[in-house]
């Protein structure tokens, strides 16, 4: 049955708990409010807790578990002939009994019992949507009878309902953890599982990335080797040309706008740098692999060079672009932090403008942007479309940023998009560069707050 | 600064070796201003150029190009009984009325091979065109109407851009400059670019199903994340005790806010699609992976917008007696109300521009239809952008500009909608 459609009858009948219960507790008191406990609509609200609550978790956890328990059902009822195929078959037919009950189509053809499954399927399937409503409704009714069952003047409603409140507030708080250990977990399990395949040590310092896994003893190229160095190397070479476009690029313009430029420059250049930042990844994806790289190819041909079409070169100038407004505006935020009396002491001293910025406010500002500039390094490193268009497949060893390289994410990218066995190393590959990719990350943004805490000079 | 003035400076002239030192200083001075004009220059052509370029390859496919035919809706092809069956007129192969009008306007081609080449003219939507004309009024069969039909994308590219952007060769240019002389080819505005989901077909492809898609994962998005994220904002910045456990959500939450966005479709593809078993391609799935993304940022902003409003509001709800969460409810919630939303649509704008994680979840497919639910496979406006750049047709790359183009339009919107939400709403407390 359809959730929506369940949620909002729940949700009608809430509203009906809450109103039973003002009215209740106000009819306790012969309608004069002040020998309540709490004010009238808390009682309203705990009722309507109480109704809503229970309900809500039944009905996620029947939407949760029914589908594999009918479809278990309806297994047990087969012939002898279809329980004993292989489980993958055996899955196979019944998805396809699901399907034909849902009236889909399905993969093979259509014959007595499969029907006859179907038919069961959807008697079952009938059969929990009616003992769901049931139960729901019960669930509503008990719990609503409870709740008004304990309502009494000196009954007291407001700090039970604010408890509950509180915990739901708790639990949306844990939210973040729970992502954490959820990407934590996922991404570790299946990588334990690629490492058992592949040892750690080939995986770290393997030099040779070719994830297909043969599929016959005799194929060529398929030699599914999974060496991540190469893969670092053109991701850090990749991030490392961001940087160089990004970084002087950012700061100049950052003390330019803090220290130089007057109010209207300001307000009309900031938030203009600030659309490089909000342009989705794609769009510089695109950017990168329709307009930059024939310009470098054809640039390269005119004066001999020979660069390739999907060079490291394009796909790093374009993701220094995007990095650009990220240094600036971190780089801003901290050149602003520095006190106004340190510039005017080093003017005071007979010191021109750029020698107060190089000398007196850059070395104040380091840390924040050296963390800044951290930050920026992730981020690079993370970047995954801008690379996915531009930058190649083929894993290269090399420092030349004419050539092809490609990256973590890039490969995470081709692992996964399409076809996906979760048994086989090719997949969980993917799972193992994510951990990495996870890891250095982390330990970069870890690394930029340590700088920004520990270097940090206090003034005043 | 001493140690540039060199020590064999003689005594009657120091105020020479100062004033000389000063032109250097300020030189220097001048050229670091340049130096800092010119980075923040650099940055905005980068902009103009990325927005230049893309809007000079994308605005022309608001337009399409359209070649007129006489077409003779022929009995014998669309109804050969007469019977004028919905069914029988839905079925009929329109694309022989195409070829027939073809072949009239061109007497002199002969050959299979030219006659090929001949039909590749129209484009194969023009058959749809002609389904609908005759299934809305049956009445047209029969007789002989001047038609425009949809041309084809080679067609189309060489009559917007010119020779050089187009496969078009040798006859077919001749039959181009022909229809040109007869003024048989115009150009209108590409509706179907609105209205259509993804085709082969550069000509017929349109952004319907991927922003439809699009919706339904913002949507999600927006009813997840925006009262999960407010909730904790309200936990972290008015009710937790300061401890260990609120310091590691703390550190969790702004670590959360730097992970790369394509991990978080490994924990979708490893958790939403493997373990629980949801549907891949779904928009549920997406707007779940999304939800997770965009939390750590609505969180920031909305304990950002609880920290601006002025402790005084608290402690005067507080002295009239309203209880803790009262005082919140009642009071704090609603003057950081603005700021937590502004927050929250630039969380759903970042959301919206999305691409990597959906890509590991399936939202890559190739789908036609439009998604009518948040389980139909679906696909959403970046990753058709990315789809779309990667065909090799070059009629795509202006299909692909133009989809930028109207997700950036979404982009501004969002943005301006919130810079309006701040100018109107914000308050200062002094």
């Amino acid at each position: 049955m359809n959730l929506v459609v369940l949620l909002i009858f729940l949700l009608l009948l809430s509203m009906a708990a809450y109103w039973l219960g003002r009215r209740y507790s106000m009819q306790q008191v012969a309608g004069d409010r002040r020998q309540l406990h709490s004010m009238p609509r808390y009682y309203g609200y705990y009722v309507a807790l109480w109704s809503a609550l229970p309900a809500v978790f039944l009905l996620l956890l029947w939407q949760f578990l029914d589908q594999g328990l009918i479809v278990g059902m309806v297994a047990a009822e087969l012939p002898d002939i279809i329980c004993n195929l292989p489980l993958a078959e055996l899955h196979l037919y019944l998805n396809d009994v699901v399907n034909l009950a849902k009236g889909s189509i399905t993969s093979a053809d259509v014959d007595a019992t499969m029907q006859a499954a179907a038919n069961h399927f959807k008697h079952l399937q009938t059969l929990s949507d009616m003992s769901l409503l049931a139960s729901l409704i019960g669930m509503v009714v008990a719990g609503a009878a409870l709740a008004l069952h304990q309502i009494n003047p000196e009954f007291r409603s407001r700090p039970r309902v604010e408890t509950l409140v509180r915990w739901m507030l708790v639990i949306s708080a844990s939210i973040a953890i729970l992502t954490t250990v959820g990407i934590v977990l996922s991404v570790l399990f299946e990588a334990i599982r690629f490492f058992q395949m592949v040892p750690v040590t080939d995986f770290l310092f393997g030099l040779h990335w070719s994830p297909q896994v043969a599929m016959r003893e005799d194929q060529v190229g398929a030699s599914g080797a999974f060496g991540f160095v190469p893969l670092l190397a053109g991701t850090m070479l990749v991030a490392l040309i961001a940087m160089t476009v990004a970084v002087p690029i950012g700061l100049m313009s950052a003390i330019y706008l803090a220290e130089f430029a007057g109010q209207r420059l300001r307000t009309w250049a900031k938030p203009l740098l600030e659309i490089l930042a909000g342009i989705p990844t794609v769009v510089y994806g695109f950017f990168a692999a329709l307009v930059v790289a024939p310009m470098l190819r054809d640039g390269g041909s005119m004066i001999g060079l020979d660069v390739s079409s999907e060079s490291a070169l394009a796909a790093g100038l374009v993701m220094g672009i995007m990095i650009i407004p990220f240094v600036s505006s971190l780089s801003d935020d901290v050149i602003n932090a520095v006190p106004q009396t340190m510039r005017d002491g080093s003017y005071a001293l007979g010191a021109t403008h750029a020698e107060t910025i190089l000398r007196v406010i850059v070395p104040a500002a380091l840390p924040g942007i050296v963390g800044g500039i951290l930050l920026a390094v992730s981020r690079a490193i993370g970047e995954t479309m801008i690379v996915v268009m531009a930058a190649g497949l083929t894993a290269n060893l090399t420092a030349n940023p004419l050539e092809s390289v490609t990256t973590i994410t890039v490969q995470i990218v081709t692992l996964l998009v399409g076809d996906q066995e979760f048994d086989s190393a090719k997949t969980l590959a993917a799972f193992a560069l994510g951990l990495a990719l996870f890891i250095v990350t982390l330990l970069l943004n870890v690394l930029a707050l340590h700088v920004v805490k520990r270097y940090r000079e206090e003034y005043d | 600064m001493t140690d540039r003035i060199k020590a064999t400076v003689k005594r009657g002239q120091v105020r020479e070796a100062i004033e000389q030192s000063l032109i250097r200083r300020r030189k220097r001075n001048r050229r670091f201003r340049m130096l800092g004009l010119g980075a923040v220059i650099l940055g905005m052509l980068f902009l103009g150029m990325m927005f230049s370029s893309i809007i000079s390859k994308g605005y022309s496919a608001f337009v399409r190009t359209d070649i007129q035919l006489e077409i003779y809706f022929d009995p014998e092809v669309i109804d050969p009984q007469g019977a004028r069956n919905p069914d029988v007129l839905a079925s009929a192969t329109y694309g022989k009325l195409v070829k027939a009008a073809l072949r009239k306007a061109y007497p002199e081609v002969k050959k299979r091979k030219g006659k090929r080449k001949l039909y590749r003219l129209v484009s194969t939507g023009a058959i749809q065109q002609l389904r609908d004309l005759v299934l809305s009024d049956p009445a047209i069969i029969g007789t002989r109407k001047k038609l425009w039909l949809i041309a084809d994308d080679d067609v189309d590219q060489y009559y917007k851009h010119g020779e050089n952007q187009s496969r078009l060769k040798g006859r077919q240019l001749a039959w181009m400059a022909q229809l040109r002389a007869k003024d048989a080819l115009k150009t209108s505005f590409n509706t179907n670019f609105f209205t259509a989901g993804d085709s082969r077909e550069p000509e017929l492809a349109g952004i319907r199903g991927a922003v439809v898609g699009s919706f339904f994962v913002i949507l999600i998005t927006l009813g997840l994340s925006l009262p999960l994220g407010v909730a904790a904002a309200i936990y972290l910045e008015e009710f937790s005790p300061r401890n260990r456990w609120t310091d590691f959500v703390e550190i969790n939450i702004n670590n959360l806010a730097a992970v790369p966005s394509i991990v978080f479709g490994l924990l979708g593809l490893a958790v939403y699609i493997n373990f629980f078993e949801l549907p891949r391609s779904a928009p549920l799935v997406g707007g779940l992976v999304l939800t997770l993304m965009t939390l750590p940022t609505i969180i920031i902003a909305s304990r950002a917008a609880l920290k601006s409003v002025p402790p005084s509001i608290r402690e005067a709800a507080l002295g009239m007696g309203a209880s803790k969460m009262q005082m919140v409810f009642h009071h704090v919630l609603p003057l950081a109300m603005p700021g937590m939303l502004t927050g929250t649509i630039i969380g759903l704008a970042q959301a919206l521009g999305e691409t990597a994680p959906l890509l590991m979840i399936g939202m890559v497919a190739f789908i036609v239809d439009i998604p009518s639910s948040i389980l139909d496979p679906a696909t959403v406006l970046p990753v058709q952008i990315y789809l779309w750049a990667d065909s090799p047709e070059r009629a795509f790359t202006e299909k692909t500009s133009a989809a930028i183009m109207v997700l950036l339009a979404f982009l501004v919107l969002m943005n301006l909608f919130a810079i309006w939400l701040r100018r109107k709403f914000e308050r200062r407390w002094d």
